[in-house]
């Protein structure tokens, strides 16, 4: 049919316009985000990289629904945002499960409108694909930090979100099962193809997760420049296009990296 | 004064210290036992120093106890525990409990999770509670009485007034204390209104609401011994002024014991509550 628009551009799945967030305090104003602007696409995988306390984390709050810019709008699917929705799913730093609820309940959370047969079914599955069959009747109390994170990853996936907030979700692990769960968050994106926002202030964990890492500077908070992350998965972080990302990531952020 | 309670009195507290040097656990129940007994024997030395002696006017003396006695106590209460007036007076109380306390529940849970959650409603009842709230049950008998004369009515009234204000602003902390990711997790998740208090409101706050339970229901047996003195004709707080009346004070001082024992009873009982899979994560283990 119309060539026009069978080439142009898709829209984009996140549109991040102008959004500008003023904290009113009692003698003064925190200004944490001064206009960002940003363009995702669907399917895309994109980190935001920023110091403690730069207003990353609000950025994320404002897109997924749970806070209201002072300027600017968000829309996903050319629709502004007005609240939190089941199709975009957060996850949370501290898990954000319910600890009064067994792994498999916890799962089951965003499925109740589902017939019983198919939430078992969605459950048993999400169960199975974040390594956690067996645990199914354990409560989250009795499970490491990491397998905790699982559950959220389940919970959240369960749901087929087209969208999933990841809000620093490995900052409480330590570091060998940060390297593990960022090779799982990266199997189940290749598998299920939904928009990521990846939230962290970790530079190696945006160079082997994202497609895109957008740079942030201390509050308030603008775009310093967008990266580029050329390179397939799985990614040697070794070899020299992993470097020289990392060099230039250390350089937007104004820290040296050799110490 | 005689010297067998003292010698006791000093060879359990002389236990106390030998055990701190034992080098085997000991086992658990002994030091409790040591100053439970040291407990018996200063309440012997007490007794003993009230009594005194009477000459009569044949020349002979009489030894007059003005205080019970433990080896008193435990005798006078063979007879009112083998014959079931304790366990009739005991179920009566535990009743009155039940019916103050649960209607204190029925009315201060659900509007504790009312108030915790809707910041107007908190604002417009809290002064109230909190007016009310220092007021003593016992201050309140005179109109328990007016409006309910002397019945098991009053009584209840009385131990609902003592345990409604203790659950509501338990109640009213526990839920303003949940974590905002849990209700916004919640909130992410599709769930609201009913379904949310049912899902999340409620469980997040049920450990906190568990503990405001056991300090309530703390409060209410408490009160039980002076909502059953003036207003009914059954419970171990009648028997209490009923003995004390007819100058049994050994009959006294074992229904005081009684009413311990079973307040250590429910206070168990509503710890058992804690172990659930639903309220456990609440409560840290703290060492035993």
């Amino acid at each position: 049919m119309d060539t026009a628009s069978a080439t142009a551009l898709p829209a984009p799945k996140v549109r991040i316009a102008e959004v500008g967030m003023v904290f009113q305090r009692k003698r003064d104003e925190l200004h944490v985000l001064d206009r960002i602007s940003l363009d995702v696409r669907a399917g895309e995988l994109v980190c935001i990289l920023g110091v403690s306390g730069c207003g990353k984390s609000t950025l994320l709050n404002i897109v997924g629904g749970f806070e209201v810019p002072t300027s600017g709008s968000v829309q996903i699917d050319g629709k502004p945002v007005t609240g939190p929705d089941p199709r975009r799913v957060f996850v949370f730093q501290e898990y954000g499960i319910f600890p009064w609820a067994n792994v498999w309940n916890n799962v089951a959370l965003g499925l109740r409108d589902k017939p019983k047969d198919e939430q078992a079914r969605i459950t048993r599955h999400y169960v199975d694909l974040v390594g956690l069959t067996g645990f199914e009747e354990t409560f989250p109390n009795e499970l490491s930090g990491g397998m905790r994170q699982r559950v959220a990853l389940a919970r959240a996936l369960a749901v087929s979100p087209d969208v999933v907030f990841m809000d620093e979700p490995l900052g409480a692990l330590d570091s060998l099962t940060r390297l593990q769960m960022r090779a799982e968050i990266l199997r189940l994106w290749q598998r299920e193809r939904m928009t990521i926002l990846f939230v962290t202030h970790d530079v190696d964990e945006t160079i082997q997760l994202a497609d895109r890492i957008v740079v942030m500077s201390p509050r308030p908070a603008r775009i310093t420049e967008i990266v580029n992350v050329p390179m397939a998965h799985p990614r040697d972080i070794g070899s020299a296009e992993y470097g020289r990302i990392k060099n230039r990531l250390y350089e937007l952020l104004g820290v040296s990296h050799a110490i | 004064m005689s010297w067998p309670p003292i010698a006791i009195a000093l060879a359990a507290i002389g236990l106390m210290f030998a055990v701190r040097r034992m080098r085997d656990p000991w086992p658990k129940w002994l030091l409790p036992l040591a100053v439970g007994v040291v407990f018996v024997c200063l309440w012997q030395i007490g007794a003993e120093s009230k009594s005194y002696w009477v000459h009569q006017d044949d020349g002979s003396a009489r030894l007059v106890w003005s205080s019970p006695t433990p080896g008193q106590t435990a005798l006078d209460m063979l007879q009112p525990l083998s014959d079931g007036t304790i366990l009739r007076h005991s179920v009566a109380s535990l009743l009155r409990i039940a019916a103050g306390f649960g209607l204190a529940c029925a009315i201060g849970i659900p509007l504790g999770l009312w108030a915790g959650w809707s910041l107007r409603t908190f604002q417009a009842i809290n002064p109230l509670v909190q007016a009310l709230r220092p007021i003593s049950p016992i201050a309140w008998i005179a109109f328990a009485i007016l409006w309910f004369g002397v019945k098991d009515g009053s009584a209840i009234f009385l131990i609902f007034l003592s345990s409604v204000f203790p659950i509501v602003t338990g109640t009213i902390t526990a839920v303003r204390a949940i974590p905002l990711i849990y209700v916004r997790s919640a909130r992410n998740f599709g769930l609201r209104g009913l379904e949310l208090f049912r899902r999340v409101v409620f469980p997040a706050a049920l450990p906190q609401i568990v503990t405001s339970l056991r300090i309530a229901l703390g409060i209410a047996w408490v009160v039980i011994v002076a909502a059953e003195m003036i207003a009914v004709d059954s419970g171990l707080g009648f028997l209490i002024t009923d003995s004390r009346n007819a100058g049994n004070y050994a009959r006294v001082a074992g229904a005081m014991i009684c009413i311990g024992l079973i307040g250590i009873g429910l206070d168990w009982t509503v710890r058992r509550l804690e172990t659930l899979d639903e309220v456990r994560w609440g409560f840290p283990k703290i060492q035993a």
